[in-house]
């Protein structure tokens, strides 16, 4: 019994609807908690007072946000290799949760930074990656959108997923040189992304990460299962419409 | 040297049109595709040519031996007859392109440039390219489109001194080129059937 | 090789628009920043190495389609794949035609835009450097935006989109040497990660646009 198995769109389906309902049910259990303890259950930090909840939403986007291109990276990867559909599809399925996450992430971001550092938009070098991995998504997704055959599609897109992530990597070191090049000694912090987080802030955010993580799992399943659902009725149309 | 087609299925946007096919052409030899609109001969030219892959089966055609023309000729507008007759001897490193040039009767045309000709002389351009390939195995999607009696006539000449010199012909035709020499394979018989699959990228979905 | 190289040049001359339109728009940018911002000169002086470099970039994505769209229409890249050329070298061939039609009279002009930006006298020779090491690499990145999007009709706008993230690391590299050479700074740092990058797109961006190009053909 090998994992390759549930590479058949049709055993993934009925593997994904039983799996599911569980994942939906915690997914939601746990990014609840996470942000219920988060908001409410927390002290106020020392010196940034309450503003600093919004991290218990942040982080987890920001650090979904990543992953879910690197999920697309491993995704692409196994359909050029190994020519799975579902993995195409999952690929496919993840951009636009990608998107919505890194979405969050940037416009929390935006508003914690407004209190903190006295403007909506720094060009921090975390910022910035953020903004261009934004790009990347936006990208791959009209790609996607743009080109008619399925296959092709994956094909396209699976390649430029692999050479993004190269120039994805490049971009994230070229702004950190170029931010320190501009504002030499700049008093604005590093996103608090790096700080050590007290253990009252750490409990809640590590719920809410893992909530984040099983809402992405859950989201790129049921979106799979539809692309699979698509193209299944579209292989079985092909053939009655070839027959009448 | 000869062209080896063995239970070969191909694929149209994902479909199978063809599937089963099986045909040989050894060196003088020329074989003509028929088959209605739509029956699977460009897909199947393109396969042969190696532009796209096939479902399953084997093309065997030794490396670079195959000069594949289709409808749309590679010829650009704003270069001259010579010009571009010249690009493609380049880069398929042969010299003399004035066999070619006079084997179609384009050497009152040679300094015109390509976007003048009329579309039955652009189509002879074209043609004349397979002459400066140097290769063996012509895999040819409608060659007579827009030529008049006359050109089809030095068209088939052509052919005829191309198969003399031990070369190939695979051509998919509606009309009588009048080479009676050739064998004709109708592709209808080997249709696919609609609930076919036979590795059909969808297959999976099924 | 050499055939196809002078071919393409060839085209870009004849066909009209092709050469001059490049060069056109960035004169344009170079003419309309200073509308926009204010004629001071201290601040013009100031934003001169980055609104050439953005002009520069923004003049080579304008004719990226070309490198490839009608050569796909007319048929020709179906018989080039067909052609005992491989496709990688086809492709890096087209990249440095695009170069030549494009980058080169970009770099050669920008001293010329410099006076209108009031770029500083130091400034001059690292622009030019940069550009020149810089523009090239546009090129091939180019090249592969437009093998990705040759099958896609009207595919200019997302070409556009699909190129601009991809450019972030040279712009980024190229206009800081280039501002740094303005400053009177060292540009060594910057300009050898541009060479750097531009370096590794020309050697090994090639292999990817051809299996674009290839998936396209199919």
């Amino acid at each position: 019994m090998s994992l390759w198995e549930y590479a058949n769109p049709v055993k993934f389906l009925r593997l994904s609807e039983r799996v599911l309902p569980v994942l939906w049910v915690l997914a939601a259990a746990s990014v609840g908690t996470g942000l219920i303890w988060g908001f409410f259950f927390t002290p106020d930090e020392r010196l940034q007072g309450s503003t600093v909840k919004i991290l218990f939403l942040h982080v987890p986007a920001a650090l979904m946000a990543i992953n879910a291109w690197f999920m697309m990276l491993v995704a692409s990867l196994i359909w050029l290799i190994r020519r799975h559909h579902v993995s195409a599809l999952a690929a496919k399925s993840a951009a636009p949760v990608g998107v919505v996450f890194t979405l969050i992430a940037l416009v929390t971001g935006a508003i914690w930074g407004q209190p903190i550092w006295g403007t909506w938009w720094v060009w921090d070098p975390r910022l910035t990656s953020f903004l261009i991995l934004f790009l990347f998504y936006l990208g791959y997704i009209a790609l996607w959108e743009a080109i008619e055959d399925p296959d092709t599609a994956a094909d396209l897109t699976s390649v430029l997923c692999l050479v993004g992530s190269v120039f994805a990597v490049l971009s994230r070191y070229a702004v950190q040189f170029w931010n320190q090049g501009l504002h030499q000694g700049t008093s604005v912090p590093v996103a608090t992304g790096e700080r050590s987080v007290a253990d009252v802030f750490w409990q809640p955010l590590l719920i809410s990460m893992i909530g984040f993580g099983l809402l992405f799992l859950a989201l790129v399943l049921y979106r799979t299962g539809t692309e699979i659902r698509i193209r299944r009725t579209a292989a079985l149309l092909a053939r009655t419409g070839a027959r009448g | 040297m000869s062209l080896n087609v063995t239970d070969l299925t191909i694929a149209r946007g994902g479909l199978p049109v063809l599937n089963g096919l099986s045909f040989a052409l050894d060196p003088g030899q020329a074989l003509i595709l028929r088959g209605p609109n739509g029956s699977g001969k460009t897909t199947l030219l393109r396969t042969i040519a190696g532009l796209q892959p096939a479902l399953s089966g084997t093309i065997d055609a030794g490396e670079d031996q195959i000069a594949y023309a289709a409808h749309s000729d590679g010829l650009k507008a704003m270069l001259s007859v010579t010009e571009n007759l010249q690009f493609w001897a380049d880069v398929f490193g042969q010299n003399d392109i004035e066999p070619a040039l006079r084997a179609f009767d384009l050497t009152t045309l040679q300094d015109r440039l390509a976007g003048t000709l009329s579309a039955g002389q652009k189509r002879r351009l074209g043609l004349a390219r397979l002459l400066v390939t140097g290769r063996p195995v012509w895999v040819l999607d409608e060659p007579t489109v827009s030529l008049d009696t006359a050109s089809v006539a030095l068209f088939a000449d052509a052919v005829r001194v191309h198969l003399g010199q031990g070369g190939m012909a695979l051509i998919a035709t509606h009309i009588d080129l009048g080479l009676d020499e050739a064998a004709i394979l109708d592709v209808t018989p080997f249709a696919a059937k609609p609930e076919a699959r036979f590795g059909a990228s969808d297959e999976a979905f099924l | 090789m050499n055939a196809l190289l002078i071919r393409d040049l060839r085209l870009a001359v004849r066909a009209g628009g092709g050469l001059g339109l490049g060069l056109a728009f960035f004169l344009i940018v170079a003419v309309l920043v200073p509308f926009a911002v204010g004629a001071n000169t201290d601040l013009l002086s100031r934003i001169a190495p980055g609104v050439l470099w953005i002009g520069a970039l923004l003049a080579c994505l304008l004719s990226l389609d070309r490198i490839l769209a009608l050569d796909f229409e007319d048929g020709t890249l179906d018989l080039l794949a067909t052609a005992p050329v491989p496709l990688e070298a086809a492709l890096s061939i087209k990249a440095l035609a695009h170069w030549i039609t494009t980058g080169l009279p970009l770099v050669l002009a920008a001293p010329i835009l410099g006076v209108l930006m009031s770029l500083p006298p130091q400034g001059y020779l690292w622009l030019v450097v940069s550009l020149l090491l810089g523009t090239p690499a546009l090129s091939v990145i180019g090249t592969f935006g437009a093998a990705l999007t040759v099958g896609i009709k009207r595919g200019g706008l997302l070409l556009s989109l699909l190129v601009l993230p991809l450019y972030a690391p040279t712009l980024i590299f190229g206009a800081e040497a280039a501002r740094r050479g303005a400053a009177g700074a060292d540009v060594s740092t910057p300009m050898l990660l541009m060479a750097g990058i531009s370096a590794g797109v020309i050697a090994l961006m090639p292999f990817a646009s051809a299996a674009a190009l290839r998936i396209n053909l199919r």
